[in-house]
């Protein structure tokens, strides 16, 4: 252990802790733009670049920046000395004056971490008149935005997207002043790998990278009196909206939302976890197939648009291997303007339906070529958490004093299979419980898969299906994905299925959930509130939904048969990349 | 690869036999974290083979070391000495260090500009001509300096880059206008 002073306060720290850790456990908050740290998902940024965290070292001519400077024997610090203030107000100065002051209109506005520390650094800068850094603002892709003249240069995204999820969209392109943070050779993000996870987008601290906000199309999609508007929700939002209303994390709300959004006007209020129990029907039909057939094997979950992407980029020699459903997105989609559509004899033409996502990805899925029927699209707007967060707020509705209402019939009953979709390891636990009973003919007694569960990494286990025993595994994370797969393609691992979310610990931490100081903690709350949910549910194997059984029964047929292919299955692979990027 | 777009690089240029000697010799481990050390020296093979260094080049060398494309163009984009676009048959540099500088090699870059048509970094719609500015090459006493090819005028005056332009044209057969 080593010991030392901070602001007269002694300390006493393991060694290779920085000045800044040691600071944490006295409970100072010493600034910090560039410098994140995210132990539960591996990821650390510690690239001291922006030089708000320095401090005074006593026995140094100059600051040291606490993020990256370990601590020494009998090291004295002072974190509020007059030189650190004044050097790190000026630091912020510098870096403000090459930032655009469009703080009212930007979408980051209020959640910036910038924004916050100018404020409370009284950053007293006028409108620069110096030079400012131009670059073009990439609107390529449907799902993610880029604004570069925002960004700080910290490489927060870059060490997400290079270091933790292995993607290597990002580069820090050029030298000097005119450095910008950007794909290959400055192009344009559609023409690079990039899977649009989002985890970049979790980790700007400015607005330089954000989801597409389709805020203003889903409301004029609900003033349009032609249109009947039908929104669904996914699992892992009802257990992250309440922070937006000032609930601590993982606090349950889908009763509260279901009535926000009927409040909001939409048509219908939909669960996106009914088609997560569709996507076990027919998924689950593909995996006792391909099990029982022992051919084909593994097969690779599907529902997430993110890890799809990063297959089709970086194994297209495996494109075979993940299952051909489409997600509970699309799937639910596709019901509601075919099954519900007749049902309320709406013309589907007629019907704009609104998702409401965890992710960035889900964007660029739902404007895929392929993700239609009959030139139907499945799916209209994709719209994040935050974004409904702040329509609730645009309309006048607080959460917390509104009382609790049911999802609409039919889309609206689910069971806690479809909710651990939300959760890493769900899916697959979910498509367990379902291949069991279908295979054995014996009824699963206890349902929980505990050994799938976890943010972290990867989880395994061997389930025994009676007469066949299979290996499964479920994975989060695109920088675990690889690991397991190279594992997979060179023969060193063999699985039955296995189960891959591009966002490390699922949807739960995805993209467009709401951002959070704490992520550790707040990931762990939202994980047990999904659980919970699960856990209280009457129902709790996808094929005992009431709904589903009917939905077969009166309109689609066999599970995996040729309605259900129409409705439920991608059908081209090939016109579902956008974007000129080419694998090599 | 996937589309070859540009002539000088295609799957047949025998420059990428050369590269891949070149790179197989370093013994490149796809999980050794610390592989990217040889990146710029292999780059810049790769430079003196293709003359210059387009995506398809460095796609190639990405693929060659299991690194992101990104990771190679970022690199490049640092280094003065990386050019993504091919220069031309005559490359004329002006140095613009310190000592060029003050004795005005800025005013040398414009006349060179000027008689060309085209910017620093650019090249003639003829490919016979580019501009480049370089730093400090070492021949202070020379200043202002300007490298055509790898011939070396010193002392260049305002006034001269016509006249210097014009002895590459007579060495392209081209009929010069004596005025």
């Amino acid at each position: 252990m080593i010991t030392l002073t901070i602001d007269g306060q002694e300390v006493s720290v393991p060694e290779g802790t920085t000045v800044l850790q040691a600071a944490e456990k006295l409970h100072m908050k010493i600034p910090t733009l560039c410098y994140l740290s995210l132990e539960q998902i591996h990821y650390k940024n510690q690239v001291a670049s922006c030089r708000v965290c320095v401090v005074e070292v006593e026995g140094r001519r100059n600051l040291a920046p606490a993020c990256a400077t370990p601590v020494v024997p009998g090291m004295k610090v002072i974190t509020n000395s007059k030189r650190v203030l004044s050097a790190r107000r000026k630091n912020l100065e510098l870096i403000i004056s090459n930032h655009p002051f469009t703080c009212l209109t930007c979408l980051k506005s209020t959640e910036c971490e910038l924004q916050t520390m100018a404020w409370e650094y009284d950053v007293q800068v006028k409108y620069p008149n110096g030079e400012r850094m131009r670059h073009k603002k990439d609107h390529s892709s449907a799902a993610l935005f880029r604004d570069p003249d925002k960004c700080i240069m910290c490489r927060r995204c870059e060490t997400m997207c290079n270091e933790v999820q292995t993607v290597g969209a990002l580069t820090a392109f050029g030298r000097g002043f005119a450095t910008i943070v950007a794909p290959a050779e400055k192009n344009e993000i559609v023409d690079s790998p990039c899977v649009y996870c989002g985890q970049c987008v979790s980790v700007c601290p400015t607005g330089a990278l954000i989801g597409h906000s389709y805020v203003n199309q889903t409301w004029s999609a609900l003033f349009d009196k032609t249109k009947k508007v039908v929104v669904q929700v996914a699992p892992a939002v009802r257990v992250a909206l309440g922070e937006e209303f000032g609930y601590p994390a993982g606090e349950i709300v889908t009763g509260k939302m279901a009535a926000g959004l009927r409040r909001l006007g939409f048509d219908a209020v939909f669960d996106t976890t009914f088609g997560a129990d569709l996507t076990i029907i027919e998924e689950g039909t593909e995996i006792i197939e391909r099990v029982t057939k022992n051919e084909n094997l593994p097969i690779l979950t599907s529902c997430c648009p993110g890890w799809i992407n990063f297959i089709r980029y970086y194994y297209p020699s495996l494109e075979w291997m993940p299952s051909t459903t489409k997600s509970p997105q699309q799937m639910t989609g596709a019901i509601i303007k075919s099954y519900y559509a007749e049902k309320m004899g709406w013309d589907p033409k007629d019907i704009v339906v609104v998702s409401v996502m965890p992710c960035i990805a889900k964007k660029y899925e739902a404007s895929l070529p392929n993700q239609e029927v009959n030139g139907i699209r499945d799916v209209d707007y994709s719209i994040t958490t935050r974004e409904l967060a702040k329509m609730l707020k645009e309309g006048s509705i607080d959460l917390r004093y509104i009382p609790e209402e049911d999802f609409d019939s039919p889309l609206g009953e689910s069971t806690g299979a479809g909710i651990i979709f939300g959760s890493a390891g769900g899916v697959l636990e979910a498509a367990l419980r379902t291949v069991y009973e279908k295979v054995t003919g014996e009824t699963l007694e206890n349902v929980d898969f505990v050994a799938l569960r976890g943010i972290d990494g990867a989880h395994e286990a061997t389930i025994d299906l009676g007469e066949k025993q299979i290996r499964v595994a479920a994975v989060s994370g695109l920088g675990n994905a690889r690991q397991i797969l190279d594992k997979v393609v060179s023969g060193e691992e063999k699985y039955d299925v296995i189960e891959i979310m591009a966002c490390p610990g699922g949807c739960i931490n995805g993209g467009g959930q709401p951002y959070a100081k704490e992520r550790d903690k707040v990931l762990k709350a939202r994980m047990e509130a999904i659980y919970q949910i699960d856990k209280t549910d009457t129902l709790r194997k996808s094929h005992e939904n009431p709904e589903i059984i009917a939905l077969y029964d009166t309109f689609l047929g066999e599970p995996g048969g040729h309605k259900a292919h129409d409705l439920l299955h991608v059908k081209n692979f090939d016109e579902s990349v956008m974007g000129e990027w080419e694998h090599d | 690869m996937t589309e070859q777009k540009n002539p000088c690089c295609t799957g047949s240029n025998p420059g990428y036999a050369e590269l891949d000697t070149y790179i197989d010799a370093l013994k490149i481990d796809p999980r050794d974290p610390e592989r990217k050390e040889m990146l710029i020296m292999t780059l810049h093979k790769a430079q003196s083979i293709f003359g210059y260094l387009p995506s398809e080049v460095q796609k190639y060398v990405a693929n060659k070391f299991s690194i992101p494309h990104a990771d190679v163009s970022g690199v490049i984009s640092f280094y003065n000495y990386f050019h993504t676009t091919p220069k031309g048959k005559t490359n004329i540099s002006i140095c613009m260090g310190t000592a060029c500088y003050v004795n005005g090699s800025d005013k040398i870059l414009q006349d060179f500009e000027k008689a060309l048509g085209i910017k620093s970094g650019g090249v003639t719609e003829d490919g016979r001509f580019s501009i480049e500015s370089l730093r400090c090459v070492g021949a202070c006493g020379l200043a202002p300096v300007v490298l055509i090819n790898d011939h070396v005028y010193g002392k260049v005056k305002q006034g001269q880059a016509e006249k210097i332009i014009e002895q590459y044209l007579i060495e392209f057969g081209e009929e010069v206008e004596v005025q």
